[in-house]
């Protein structure tokens, strides 16, 4: 039977310009794969209505896990009755998103053998997401996968894949293997991955450097970014190169080190590195002449969300410094206890920041058995929700 | 702690899930609470992630998501709870 013309006058809109279009992407797969035709024209029909077409969620997975796979129908199943179940996978990426092109090559085979053979490469998170499976594709897919030597990463509310930037593999910058301990923490956390059992998702991440190519401080319940505690490592030779060749350091430098530490008297600079809080700003505009210290490890961020339910968060500091030597102990003891109370106590839905802010860092903090400390406050002397208890007993003795 | 078995916990988590069935759904900590209310000190959460398990590779029950991460019984593909 010849196929109807499909006309996506509004999709076309798209594909105009010089940029990369989904829209032709999705076009050039439909010549080949039915699946990503009906994709087409409910999409067309979304822009047409001004609402989505998807439902989402229900009872579809893979057995014995609770995550990695997200259900999605279309409420036209007559009208595309191709796109009638839509599932998405997640895959879990290798750490630092290094891959093989055979490896691609493998997922790109199982997937047009399996599904519409769209991808999204990658999904916020860090997974490589697959696009459009039918209900009774999930499984044969999945094993193919498992065949080839992958698994499926995190959805709901459990641990969400944990990512990674590059790291040492490709940046002298990183004061920390951030793919072995990507790697480590997701292999112990197997069953948290696979298997909810949280009030909502929790996600790690791992930033080599303040840089946090990675966006843990904003999207990571448990952001891990490298830092060092002792002197930024200056190379005045090259500082002065830099200035020969045009580079302002008064202006450009100095001017906009946030605490002001730095100075420079034309032949060569001083930090004062115990005010400089790591904000990698001199590092980034003279890379040859400046690099962190010797002394390297993490700071662990605790509480960051987008906004999904809420507004955004940040994370905070919760541990200034801690050495990062597998196996991975202090990151391991603290997130199992974050996991026991908020697991205990937290709403549905309510991420760890929100947790948080609902029952007051102090309270918090004594629950997980964590001692307050100065870098966990923005300014000193107006947190009301940590107080110690020297200044407790000073006010007593006031009164 | 007494002579609970994980066995005994999965049935009485499955009991508790049917229970319920299509009136609340249930998260794993749902669960966990209730055992614990249940058997007392004869049951901590290690043991009831554990029936849990035993819950979910068995196919007595299933995981689905309906806005947030539930344990119940198998049911209707497609389902919203």
């Amino acid at each position: 039977m010849e196929k109807k013309e499909l006309k996506t006058p509004l999709l076309d809109e798209l594909e105009k310009g010089p940029w990369p279009s989904f829209v032709r992407e999705i076009k050039k797969s439909a010549e080949k794969n039915p699946m990503a035709r009906d994709t087409l024209g409910q999409l067309e029909r979304s822009y047409e209505d001004r609402i989505s077409h998807w439902k989402h969620g229900g009872l579809v997975g893979v057995m014995g896990y609770g995550g990695g796979v997200i259900g999605r129908y279309s409420d036209l199943p007559e009208e595309f009755p191709e796109v009638a179940a839509f599932h998405t996978y997640r895959v879990n990426q290798p750490s630092g998103w290094f891959y093989t092109s055979e490896a691609l090559r493998t997922i790109c085979d199982i997937w047009e053998k399996h599904g519409s053979g769209l991808t999204n490469m990658h999904g916020s998170t860090g997974d490589i997401i697959l696009l459009g499976s039918k209900t009774e594709a999930l499984e044969p897919c999945f094993a193919d996968l498992t065949e080839a030597g992958w698994d499926l990463g995190g959805s709901g509310s459990d641990v969400r894949t944990p990512s990674c930037c590059v790291g040492p593999a490709r940046c002298e910058w990183a004061c920390y293997d951030t793919l072995e301990a990507c790697y480590d923490i997701t292999q112990s956390y197997q069953d948290e991955l696979h298997r909810p059992m949280f009030p909502y998702k929790y996600k790690f991440k791992f930033a080599g450097c303040p840089n946090d190519c990675v966006a843990a401080i904003a999207r990571s319940d448990m952001s891990i970014i490298g830092t060092w505690k002792d002197a930024i490592q200056i190379d005045q030779e090259k500082v002065r190169e830099y200035a020969s060749d045009g580079v302002d350091i008064e202006a450009e430098v100095v001017d906009l080190c946030p605490t002001g530490c730095i100075a420079w008297d034309g032949q060569k600079i001083t930090i004062d590195n115990s005010e400089c809080v790591k904000c990698m700003h001199c590092i980034n505009v003279m890379p040859k002449a400046l690099a962190p210290g010797k002394e390297r490890g993490a700071t662990i961020l605790i509480g960051a969300k987008a906004p999904i339910v809420g507004g955004a968060l940040l994370s905070s500091v919760f541990v200034p410094f801690i050495e990062m030597k597998p196996p991975f102990e202090e990151i391991k003891e603290l997130a199992e206890a974050i996991w026991d109370v908020w697991g205990e106590y937290g709403k549905n839905r309510e991420r760890v920041g929100e947790f948080i802010q609902r029952v007051g860092l102090g309270n918090f903090l004594e629950e997980i058995g964590l001692e307050p400390v100065p870098e966990m406050i923005a300014h000193p002397r107006t947190n009301p929700y940590i107080f110690f208890d020297e200044e407790l007993e000073e006010d007593e003795d006031e009164e | 702690m007494s002579d609970v078995t994980v066995e005994q916990v999965a049935d009485a988590m499955y009991e508790l899930v049917k229970a319920t069935h299509g009136k609340k759904n249930l998260k794993a900590m749902d669960l966990t609470k209730a055992m614990i209310e249940k058997f007392g000190d004869a049951v901590d959460k290690k043991m009831c992630k554990l029936a849990i398990r035993q819950l979910i590779d068995g196919g007595r029950c299933i995981y689905s998501y309906f806005g947030g991460s539930y344990i119940t019984l198998p049911s209707k593909e497609g389902e919203q709870g």
